[in-house]
């Protein structure tokens, strides 16, 4: 078995209120070097050691995500990138 | 007429549609649970608003994969009427029956207060016997009705007359004032191609009584039953 994390974050046009929101909040505890915030949704698999790249594109393509407003980024345990996920349209 | 409610876990207005489609409108209704499999006899589905499975993952996310939703989808296909409201809307959008998403709330607020709508097309099932041009008044109570569509499936769907109602004021004008949420173009609501799916934020089912302050929502039910009695006389007749 081998545990993979997959990154789920709104695709760059898309306006991330709760992004503007905390750096809003980081703004006013002082930290004035954040110059933008993404908030994303973080997801961990168990599955067996070998799992194919595209079934876990496949996963988010179908689920995880929603590929018209988020993309995806999908790394083992030892955060080697697997794969990085969109679809346009 | 035989309509259906579907209860996923998590529906909460699915009892309130339920009361307006059999005592306010006099109609049949099942009560339909998220794991039934058939939605055969049924005329009409409603997808009821309320927070199905919690919300988790996105909103509508995990309810449009439910076992029902492929017979929603079947009985989609084959030109059944269905309407979507807030999470319904939700769910048909996650479920690919209509086109489009959902984000959060420009401002993140959950917005819970009576809107104006004016009705765009009323070349839908559930709103051809309403005006274009003619403003409705309905409440919304959501957090996630920030409607999103690429640009190009957008220039689309204006093409194919998809957007059903946009938010406005009171004399139909589109103000920013008068979105709620940070829509894109102020769409409220929207329709599939054949036009007889539909999703919309706001309730009708909240406002289809005066001694609620508004009985516009009926509007869209009496528009559906129109709808299926000149079916039932032309079955071949299509929407569009």
């Amino acid at each position: 078995m081998t545990t993979i994390r997959i990154t789920i974050t709104l695709k760059p046009g898309v306006l991330d209120a709760q992004g503007q929101a905390v750096l809003q909040g980081l703004r006013t505890l002082g930290h004035d070097q954040v110059s933008a915030v993404r908030v994303g949704r973080y997801i961990e698999l168990s599955v067996p050691d070998g799992i194919r790249a595209t079934d876990l594109d496949q996963m988010c393509e179908q689920f995880l995500a929603n590929p018209l407003l988020e993309e995806w980024r999908i790394d083992d345990l030892h955060q080697t990138l697997l794969s990085v996920g969109e679809r346009t349209g | 007429m035989r309509f259906g409610v579907v209860t996923f876990p998590g529906s909460n207005c699915d009892q309130d549609c339920v009361y307006v489609l059999r005592s306010v409108l006099g109609q049949n209704v099942d009560e339909v649970w998220h794991e039934d499999r058939s939605v055969d006899g049924l005329d009409a589905i409603v997808l009821p608003g309320g927070f199905a499975h919690g919300d988790y993952l996105r909103a509508g996310a995990i309810a449009a994969r439910a076992p029902v939703m492929s017979a929603v989808g079947a009985f989609a296909r084959a030109g059944g009427p269905v309407l979507g409201i807030c999470n319904g809307f939700q769910v048909l959008l996650e479920a690919g029956l209509l086109p489009g998403a959902m984000l959060r709330n420009q401002g993140l607020r959950f917005r819970c207060l009576p809107v104006f709508l004016r009705v765009e097309s009323t070349d839908t099932a559930w709103t051809r016997t309403l005006r274009e041009g003619q403003v409705l008044q309905l409440p919304i109570a959501h957090g996630e009705g920030n409607y999103f569509a690429p640009e190009p499936l957008l220039a689309t769907m204006e093409e194919g007359h998809q957007i059903v109602f946009r938010y406005s004021d009171a004399d139909a004008r589109l103000t920013p004032e008068a979105n709620p949420n940070g829509s894109v173009r102020y769409i409220a609501g929207v329709c599939n191609p054949a036009g007889n799916v539909v999703g919309l934020m706001p309730h009708p089912e909240r406002a289809s009584e005066s001694l609620l302050g508004s009985a516009d929502g009926r509007l869209l039910f009496e528009s559906v039953l129109a709808f299926l009695s000149t079916r039932q006389m032309s079955p071949a007749g299509a929407l569009r």
